[in-house]
């Protein structure tokens, strides 16, 4: 708990500040406390922690999200396949139920830890927490985080990572940005993934759905890509390749969009 | 359904405050829930009330100040209110804006009963 280090202040609350923790009365006599903390207060601490602990070991952790069926396990086989003799890697499988995923990864020879979340929707930074205590992080190059299938809640929960990467396959439709914001918005890495079936869909525009990344003023960039045609792998690579190199250097990383509250507290 | 998780941690925070105050119940939960937040007001509402069963805030009233989105243009400066998914300079119409408000997902203040 962070009562004096101003975790939560954002440009746009930073004049309430001077007013944390006033113990006022009311005209009923009632006690008034001026909280001001984030919600999700207990998570952004935790995350914090958890980025501390992937700097110390010098682990570059991504964050995927997209929704079911986009290829995000499918995209880990192939990135495994590619890169296992230039990075080691490991991977945190999300899914409210079964080993499935996590047994795909370990049959390529790459540890993997399973959180289901039963019904929940997202992981959270203390379901990340959990799995590392079952991983070995020495040695380790890249983790990867597959985040619970789903749009909408795991963009709301910083898990500690440096990345986030959103997977949209073509034929979910170009406009699945615009529709969810927030998601898309948080991206540092937008996949557009199984691009070989843009040859059979005629509704799916690449540079449409650019568009709409960008008007969730949102620099990231946008590769389209399909795990049955290898070259259109490579840019995805290079682009890993150039994380993993950021991170070696000991260049800061977090994600786009990132509570202001952890940023001040890891400093 | 994340704001159930969203609830808990309010409620461990209100908890938190209310031993720290001597507080023998809370009567009212104010927070600020911008747009581009990732929670729906009405959410939170209907996951307050389940929630909050036998904590101190079973009785509290919660109130929920839905922000605006307000962006500031990077290009030529202007600032102004936009949709959540169409975050363009109202001046200019550039994407290159910076998010002044509507990210926010704060606990605010909470009113109590000390004896």
């Amino acid at each position: 708990m962070c009562d004096t280090c101003g975790c939560s202040i954002t440009p746009a609350n930073a004049h309430l500040v001077q007013a944390r923790g006033k113990l006022e009365r009311t005209s009923e006599g009632k006690a008034s406390v001026e909280v001001l903390a984030s919600l999700l207060h207990e998570n952004d601490h935790q995350a914090a922690h958890n980025r501390e602990h992937f700097d110390r070991h010098g682990v570059l952790a991504l964050n995927l999200m997209s929704s079911p069926g986009s290829g995000k396990t499918s995209l880990l086989e192939a990135t495994i396949d590619a890169l296992g003799g230039e990075y080691s890697m490991a991977v945190i499988e999300g899914d409210l139920e079964t080993e499935n995923d996590a047994e795909r990864i370990r049959a390529r020879g790459v540890p993997a830890v399973q959180i289901t979340t039963g019904q929940a929707c997202h992981l959270d930074a203390h379901m990340v927490h959990d799995a590392l205590h079952a991983l070995e992080l020495d040695g380790v190059d890249l983790l990867f985080i597959e985040n619970v299938g789903n749009l909408v809640c795991p963009a709301s929960f910083d898990l500690g990572h440096h990345a986030n990467v959103a997977l949209l396959s073509v034929t979910e439709g170009d406009d699945k940005p615009a529709k969810y914001p927030v998601m898309f918005r948080a991206a540092d890495l937008v996949l557009l993934s199984k691009s070989d079936f843009l040859d059979v869909i005629d509704d799916f525009d690449p540079a449409r759905a650019e568009r709409h990344v960008r008007e969730l003023a949102n620099p990231a960039p946008v590769q389209a890509l399909s795990v049955r045609r290898p070259d259109s792998l490579q840019a995805w690579f290079d682009w890993l390749r150039a994380a993993v190199a950021a991170r070696r250097s000991g260049t800061a990383m977090a994600p786009r969009i990132q509570p202001d509250g952890a940023a001040l507290h890891a400093g | 359904m994340h704001e159930l998780s969203v609830c808990q941690g309010l409620l461990r925070e209100v908890a938190r405050m209310a031993a720290e105050h001597d507080a023998v119940a809370v009567d009212r939960i104010v927070l600020q829930v911008g747009g581009l937040s990732g929670v729906e007001p009405p959410l939170l509402e209907r996951a307050f009330e389940v929630a909050r069963a036998g904590t101190l805030a079973e009785a509290a009233e919660l109130e929920i100040r839905a922000g605006p989105v307000v962006v500031l243009c990077r290009e030529c400066g202007s600032r102004g209110e936009v949709p959540v998914n169409r975050l363009l300079c109202p001046g200019c119409g550039d994407w290159r804006v910076e998010v002044v408000e509507g990210e926010e997902l704060l606990l605010l203040t909470i009113d109590m009963e000390t004896v």
